[in-house]
């Protein structure tokens, strides 16, 4: 179990591989299913070009409930382990914001707990995002519903 | 030792300043460390409050010592 913030861009397919490469040497052949999201910055929000965003947080608050609920997942649902990287800092257009992967011995676990950490992520882990605009900076105020 | 107040993002903008420090006077709530620093500014509808890094009710008592922060709805993922 991994979650980690990142300052600087990361690739997630990257991230993806080394990381189930060392679940494999600790877990040879115990998951049968991996779900993953990405989340990646767009460039339009609404009818607004967005040009670029900055990723405030609340260090040590948002750590701990990133940790929080990762840990509630693997309480509900039988996780083999869970790789969750979010960035921090500038993004560009087209930079990944988070990655949450999930490994467990069946589909239905990997796709519910990886759906259930991205949705609690969003409504409790304190990040805020401002947006540079072609109308100058501005802070998002609420999330988009799924 | 003091309260320790940090304000975030829009909040932290609007209010011109990352943190403040508070002396308490006896026992005091979030909401009262609130009005005691900013009389004038009544505290922004959606505001989200914590104590010690955790969510906090504006009813919830802070000692000598902790942290509070204010900050707006969360927009992360």
């Amino acid at each position: 179990m991994k979650v980690e913030l990142r300052s600087k861009p990361f690739d997630p397919l990257l991230e993806l591989g080394l990381y189930q490469a060392s679940l494999d040497e600790r877990r040879p052949g115990r998951y049968g299913a991996t779900a993953i999201f990405i989340g990646t910055m767009r460039d339009f929000n609404g009818d607004e070009t967005v040009r670029g965003m900055t990723l405030e947080h609340y260090p040590g608050m948002t750590e701990r409930h990133l940790q929080r609920i990762v840990a509630a997942a693997r309480g509900e649902w039988p996780l083999l382990d869970t790789l969750v990287i979010h960035r921090v800092g500038e993004l560009q257009p087209n930079d990944p914001i988070v990655l949450v992967a999930v490994w467990s011995a069946h589909r239905a676990a990997a796709f519910a707990a990886c759906r259930c950490i991205m949705e609690e992520l969003k409504s409790k882990a304190p990040f805020w995002k401002r947006e540079d605009t072609t109308d100058g900076p501005r802070w998002v105020e609420h999330n988009t519903p799924g | 030792m003091g309260i320790q107040v940090k304000y975030f993002a829009s909040l932290r903008d609007r209010l011109g300043r990352a943190e403040d420090r508070l002396e308490p006077r006896g026992e005091v709530t979030v909401a009262e460390v609130w009005a005691a620093l900013w009389p004038e500014t009544p505290l922004p509808p959606n505001t989200l409050t914590a104590v010690n890094l955790e969510y906090a009710d504006p009813g919830q008592v802070v000692r000598d010592g902790d942290e509070v922060a204010f900050f707006p709805p969360v927009t992360g993922g």
